[in-house]
């Protein structure tokens, strides 16, 4: 063995315990969702999940189907398309530039270091359109944009959520920290906060209803109550209100940063979007 | 005539002003809690166990059903996220009964289970800022239902 193998090994050595210590670091924090990781998949009944399974039934796909005319459509001054960045919007090499839309869904909201925030698909959606496209945003509970981020989860479907944001290393772990101050809040007239049924009551009944883990990996969803797809954030400001408090805004800093926190919750589970729930 | 109309009108809206003044100002949560129960009445009136009833049912009101399973048979989908009130009389007294609607919180701080008499929470709705879930004497209705449950 001569000495610049013995430096390699070392080498080798060290960078393998460096990462070794950054896998321990990136989940430190305890899972806070009990002994399973679950979506609203498994207390719908037959009927919803039947739809869920099935594109052709599934009612939220006709607005995705909508949408993926629209991804090809050249639009804004700069007469652009989403497709003359990324490609088609399932071509695994996401086009010439290589920005696929695979996994995307599953990854975000990732940080933005423009606005030194997160930013989620719908907010990406529209940076795309002003920056590139020079298109005027869509507004965000609008069809056109349901249906693109519907368009867009659907390409991580079957993907697990990732989410390393509770790493002190992650750019988004001070907005994880604020997410999960948010979470752990009560709020409203009811005095709330969302660990009280979404942790501590998971699974249990609110009259008919069966209360969920809370995650997120279904958006954006078709619910039926709705009868139309929806933004995590509106599902967010249902819930707000339902407790009598003040609703945040659509893409508001307080509701992204909870989206992240919730990424990061519902690490491990498979995307779903567009989901359809009762 | 316009000038006529428009008076009553605003004698109206002052009258209308007061009476909501008034009614808030009569349930502002006033109670002394004695080791973790409250004792006395919220308004020295005894409660209607009947009324009590029905504002324990009450979706906009007690909504007592939405968490826990109670003896009324005319309504489905009881709760699970509570304990069953079946027998809740034979278990506490008037004023821990009293204490646990109020402000439950006092009694366990983690609990899920809404203070129906207590305000200042954070970021209410305008519609109910400043205002408690339940009313002083719907308190007492309820409070005197629940003592029918032995």
């Amino acid at each position: 063995m001569n000495f610049k193998t013995i430096i390699t090994t070392i080498a080798v050595l060290g960078t393998g315990i460096t990462l070794a210590a950054c896998q321990m670091d990136a989940y430190q924090a305890p899972n806070p969702n009990g002994s399973e990781l679950w979506s609203g998949y498994k207390t719908a009944t037959a009927e919803t999940r039947a739809m869920q399974d099935d594109d052709f039934a599934n009612p939220g796909m006709p607005m995705v189907d909508s949408a993926a005319a629209l991804y090809n459509k050249k639009d804004g001054e700069a007469n652009m398309s989403c497709a003359d960045c990324h490609g088609a919007v399932d071509d695994p090499k996401g086009g010439s530039k290589g920005l696929p839309m695979k996994g995307v869904s599953a990854r975000y909201p990732v940080y933005d270091a423009d606005t030194k925030k997160p930013i989620n698909v719908e907010l990406r959606i529209n940076k795309c359109r002003t920056k590139y496209q020079k298109a005027k945003e869509y507004k965000y509970e609008s069809d056109a944009m349901l249906g693109m981020t519907g368009l867009i989860a659907l390409q991580s479907r079957g993907i697990p959520m990732m989410s390393t944001a509770d790493n002190p290393s992650d750019e988004l772990n001070a907005a994880w920290k604020a997410g999960e101050a948010f979470y752990y809040e009560r709020r409203g007239q009811l005095n709330m906060s969302c660990k009280h049924c979404h942790e501590d009551h998971q699974g249990e009944l609110i009259r008919a209803e069966v209360l969920s883990q809370g995650q997120s990996n279904g958006f954006p969803t078709y619910r039926l109550k709705w009868s139309k797809l929806g933004s995590l954030h509106r599902r967010f400001r249902g819930c707000n209100g339902n407790i009598r408090a003040e609703p945040y805004g659509y893409g508001s800093d307080e509701y992204l940063n909870l989206e992240t926190y919730l990424a990061w919750r519902g690490r491990g589970l498979p995307m779903e979007g567009p989901s359809v729930r009762k | 005539m316009k000038h006529t109309k428009f008076m009553t009108a605003a004698i109206g809206l002052a009258f209308v002003g007061a009476f909501a003044v008034n009614a808030q100002a009569a349930d502002m949560p006033k109670f002394t809690i004695v080791n973790d129960t409250i004792p006395a009445s919220l308004t020295g009136k005894p409660g209607d166990a009947a009324n009590g009833r029905k504002v324990a049912i009450d979706r906009k009101k007690g909504n007592c059903l939405a968490c826990h399973v109670m003896p009324i048979p005319e309504q489905q989908f009881h709760g699970h996220v509570g304990p069953d009130l079946h027998g809740v009389a034979k278990r506490y007294d008037e004023a821990t009964l009293r204490m646990r609607v109020v402000d439950p919180k006092v009694l366990n701080e983690d609990t899920m289970m809404p203070s129906f008499f207590t305000t200042g929470q954070h970021r209410v709705t305008k519609k109910f800022e400043g205002k408690t879930i339940l009313g002083a004497q719907e308190v007492e209705d309820v409070i005197a239902y629940l003592k029918t449950l032995m």
